[in-house]
């Protein structure tokens, strides 16, 4: 195991990835669901990323949202409903070489996955999480999603919602994770920008999209689409350039800041609401662990370790 | 009170009148509280007879409240295969009068019993026993000296011990040096003062009770490797080790975590590593993932972490994705009875999850078969592309034996992972051929790169809501479990090869079931012994071995549930529709008992040769004729 963390992807060595490349099965979503454009973008990233092509995993839970790696044309996989997160975890920790993206729902994400998302991320493991969030079920055909909000009528809530949404930036940042970002399926160079800035974090980023579901839940997000009379407020980070517009951007080291920046009223904001390159990646620590236990055992081989081992046990 | 063997007069030592008598296998029972050390002295006593080529066995009860509490060691070592840790101790070390009321039943008639004057008063004139009184506690304050702690009490007793069956005292003393020697030297002082204080006691005190064992036949011991002791989730660990296994991912439950605990240390050591996760579907997840990649990995739990792995277990079974999975079965259900025995998990094992779900369980015998049986799980896991099940239990996990040193150079496996180009004919699931992936990281010719998926596919891990496909599918992944069956070897059968009686045992029941079988024979029944290592698939051959007998008995620790069949025996009645097929069971949380076999099959046979044999209540090795 090398102790290198994913920053600059390295040269390639074929033929450039192109979308063509890139593209597999033909998505099986609604025309007009929102998926299709965190698909579009995700092309767009692999494009500007240009990691060989054997390194990328694509890899999701169950939902409408995570058939996404049948789309895209990398090693990957469609593992069960919310458990992708220590799967990924798996596959990062077992290979440092790789590029580990993971997509998944509201449900997939923060429901029944909600445990696996703190751990993943309080570790620190190094890989990208895409929420892609459209308030319901959708593959399962409208049910109460732990983001529809209170009065939202559903096949388990036909008089509308009553609990509680989480607030997913605020449980994003409460997490650990070292970069957490949110975006909107609507802005295609947004989603871009945000989801290449976290594939290039080392550590564990999230961006968290809302994705309409034209289906069960249209018309979710148009308070935060221009174009639909809603509002599409832009964070913007601090320059360090010593202009006193400067003292009023988002320090995106700042967690204080970034839990301020989520509390606000729905719709809220959209941009990198926190991000920490300090802390090390679990994949790091492990190395370590690894570099001091053979420092002690010299470099022994692995049938002299065992032979050692048993030779205390006579 | 005085004890029979105290000498009238303490005036001018009293040497060791007669010479030791040979003996051929001693159990000793250890029973005091779970602060005195005593595991500690029986793990002394059993590293010191694997280092004297000789067999040995332990067995022990952890109590399941963290500090405290009454806690036994059993060993039973001696010449020759020791195959139970002994129905009946032949001497009982008994600390307090607790320990005296709770266990003087467990010791044979003519055994010794060893009490602490200090604290114990045995009922006076039992003349059933040998009782010897000993100050342990005072003679332990007194041989460390120093503040009046009875701290050593365990390694005195150890001392007095290794005098009464002439144990080998250097290699003890060089035992006690290794286990305190990184401690201060104070502490590896006051145990030898301690041993040598419990050493000297018999010398003067004692008249006779000194026994030596037989000689071993070294021709028995033909590895020309020395023994080594461990327990067996120890030897899991180790054969995993041996087996290339670098990854793994668990969460911590009794009695699987020492598992994990060693994994976690030593896997450093060999470049990989062991994650913690924050439960057991993570866990299985983790290891899953680490498999994806490439590098075979293993999880593990007790029953109720089976049950939580169970639905990932199903995708890997539909994946094909190779995996180790270790469950340590306790007494369940739920945290039921979480440091005692039971075999309980088997049909968990086989047919736990959702779906059909076609896998692998594999059972070891003894604690040097967890070493064997984990890079056998392996060997499968990768060659079939397949999760497998390594059934162990609690007394397997927690007890000691000695074994042979594996024979490493000839049994260690490569654990670099196989990242080759794969060919633009690659296909993940073929029809006709064992699932290969290719691992993350491996370029494939034709650049359409796989989806390892749960959901049913072609042969290019496209979903598909084909029928036929899923009925072709379902068959693949059922037919290379049955090839794997048509390649194993028949199982290991004992004595006579047809007859009254075939007595079927599992995983750790394997040695009170052949010792079994030896009274059995010896009572003039005509009866077998088969063992099955390979739960699932099971090995050919079964059908024609229980032709061959009237009744064929499965002992097991697990429930006769509702229609009055322990779990293996309802497998085997419903897969050899063989009427002959019946059950011993019991779920009182302890191994068996080799007379409990004995009589199980007596019920079943109506024999009263049998019934005559369980009746003779067998005298102790240690009785004065
Ligand atoms: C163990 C388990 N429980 C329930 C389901 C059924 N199920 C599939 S997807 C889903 C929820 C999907 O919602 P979300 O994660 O938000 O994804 P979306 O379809 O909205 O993209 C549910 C409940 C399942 N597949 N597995
Ligand atoms: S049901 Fe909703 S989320 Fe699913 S594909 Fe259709 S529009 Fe998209
Ligand atoms: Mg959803």
């Amino acid at each position: 195991m090398s102790s290198t963390v994913l920053a600059t992807p390295p040269a390639p060595a074929g033929a450039p990835l192109t979308k063509k490349i890139l593209t597999a099965d033909h998505p099986t979503w609604c025309p007009g669901c929102g998926d299709f454009a965190v698909l579009a973008s995700f092309y767009r990233v692999l494009e500007k990323l240009q990691y060989p092509h054997e390194k990328i995993v694509t890899f999701a839970g169950i939902g409408c949202s995570s058939r996404f790696p049948y789309f895209v044309n990398t090693h990957g996989g469609h593992y069960i409903h919310g458990r992708a997160l220590p799967f990924a975890a798996g596959i990062s920790l077992g290979n440092e070489d790789l590029h580990v993206f993971v997509f998944g729902g509201d449900g997939d994400g923060f429901s029944i996955g909600g445990n696996h998302l703190v751990h993943t991320a309080r570790k620190n493991v190094n890989l990208t999480y895409v929420i892609m969030d459209n308030s319901v079920y959708g593959l399962t055909k409208k049910q109460t999603s732990p983001t529809s909000p209170i009065g939202f009528k559903t096949k388990t809530d036909p008089t509308g919602a009553i609990d509680q949404p989480i607030n997913p930036m605020r449980t994003l940042l409460n997490t650990g994770a070292t970069f957490v970002a949110r975006s909107h399926a609507t802005q295609v160079n947004h989603m871009t920008e945000m989801m290449l800035r976290a594939a290039k974090h080392p550590g564990f980023s999230v961006v968290e999209i809302l994705s309409e579901c034209v289906e069960f839940y249209a018309g979710a997000f148009d308070s935060s689409i221009p174009r639909k009379g809603g509002t599409w407020s832009l964070i913007a980070e601090k320059k360090n350039d010593g202009t006193p517009e400067d003292a009023d951007r988002h320090d995106v080291t700042d967690e204080v800041a970034a839990f301020k920046l989520a509390g606000q009223a729905w719709p809220g904001s959209f941009g990198v609401f926190y991000e920490n390159n300090v802390r090390k990646t679990k994949n790091v620590l492990e190395a370590e662990l690894v570099t001091k236990a053979r420092e002690r055992t010299k470099n022994a081989t692995d049938l002299q370790l065992l032979q050692a081992t048993f030779a205390k046990m006579r | 009170m005085v004890s029979p063997n105290t000498p009238e007069s303490t005036s001018g030592a009293v040497p060791s009148s007669s010479a030791p008598r040979a003996i051929h296998d001693v159990v000793i029972r250890l029973a005091g509280n779970s602060q005195d050390g005593i595991q500690s002295v029986g793990g002394f006593l059993a590293r010191l007879a694997g280092r004297s080529d000789q067999d040995v066995m332990t067995y022990m009860t952890i109590p399941s409240t963290i500090s405290g509490g009454p806690s036994i060691f059993q060993v039973r070592m001696g010449t020759g295969d020791i195959l139970s840790s002994g129905d009946r101790a032949d001497m009982l070390v008994a600390f307090y009068q607790h320990s005296y009321d709770a266990h003087i039943g467990s010791l044979r008639p003519g055994g010794v019993l060893l009490y602490d004057s200090d604290h114990v008063t045995p009922v006076e004139g039992d003349n059933r026993f040998t009782q010897v009184a000993v100050p342990i506690t005072s003679g332990t304050v007194e041989a460390v000296g120093g503040a009046g702690k009875d701290k050593g009490k365990n390694i005195y007793i150890l001392g007095l011990i290794a005098r009464v069956f002439d144990l080998d005292v250097q290699k003890l003393a060089a035992l006690i040096k290794e286990r305190f020697g990184g401690k201060n030297e104070d502490i590896v002082r006051n145990a030898m003062l301690a041993f040598d204080g419990g050493y000297a006691w018999p010398q003067n005190n004692l008249r006779d009770l000194f026994y030596r064992f037989e000689a071993i036949d070294l021709a028995t011991r033909a590895s020309g490797r020395p023994q080594v002791t461990m327990d067996g989730n120890q030897a899991l660990a180790y054969g995993l080790l041996a087996a290339g296994v670098r990854h793994g991912a668990g969460y911590p439950i009794t009695p699987w975590s020492s598992i994990m605990e060693t994994l976690r240390t030593e896997l450093p050591k060999y470049g990989g590593l062991f994650v913690q996760c924050e439960d057991e579907i993570a866990a299985i997840s983790t290891a899953i993932g680490f498999s994806y990649t490439g590098h075979l990995a293993i999880t593990g739990s007790a029953g109720p972490g089976l049950s939580l792995k169970m639905e990932a277990l199903g995708w890997a079974t539909m994946a094909e994705m190779p995996l180790i999975v270790v469950n340590v079965q306790r007494g369940g259900p739920s945290t039921g009875m979480p440091t005692n025995v039971e075999q309980s998990d088997l049909m968990q094992a086989i047919y736990g999850s959702h779906g059909d779900t076609p896998r692998v369980v594999l059972s070891p015998k003894n604690v040097e078969d967890c070493f064997y049986i984990a890079i056998e799980a392996c060997r499968i896991a990768r060659t079939y592309s397949t999760p497998v099940i390594i059934l162990s239990d609690m007394a397997l996990a927690s007890r000691i034996e000695a074994f042979d040193e594996p024979d490493f150079p000839k049994l260690m496996v490569d654990p670099k992972a196989d990242l080759s180009d794969r060919g633009a004919d690659f296909k993940p699931y073929p029809l006709d051929a064992i699932t290969r992936h290719a691992p993350a990281g491996s370029k494939i010719a034709s650049g359409k790169y796989p989806t390892v998926t749960g959901l049913e596919h072609d042969e290019l891990g496209h979903p598909t809501g084909s029928s036929k496909l899923h009925t072709q599918m379902t068959a693949k992944r059922r037919e290379k479990i049955k090839k794997l069956g048509a390649s194993l070897p028949s199982p290991e059968l004992n004595g006579d090869s047809a007859g009254e009686v075939l007595l079927v045992t599992w995983g750790s029941t394997w040695g009170p079931g052949l010792e079994a079988l030896k009274r059995i024979n010896t009572a003039g029944v005509k009866a077998g012994h088969l063992h099955l290592r390979h739960i699932h698939p099971l090995p050919n051959g079964l059908e024609e071995i229980f032709k061959r007998y009237h009744k064929i008995v499965v002992a097991e620790i697990n429930d006769e549930g509702l229609y009055g069949y322990g779990q293996l025996a309802m497998m085997l009645r419903a897969r050899y529709a063989n009427p002959a097929i019946v059950s011993v069971a019991k779920t009182d949380g302890l191994t068996f008992k080799v007379s409990e076999i004995v009589a199980g099959v007596a019920k079943h046979i109506e024999s009263a040769d049998l019934d005559a044999s369980l009746g003779v209540s067998r005298q102790s090795a240690l009785a004065k004729n």
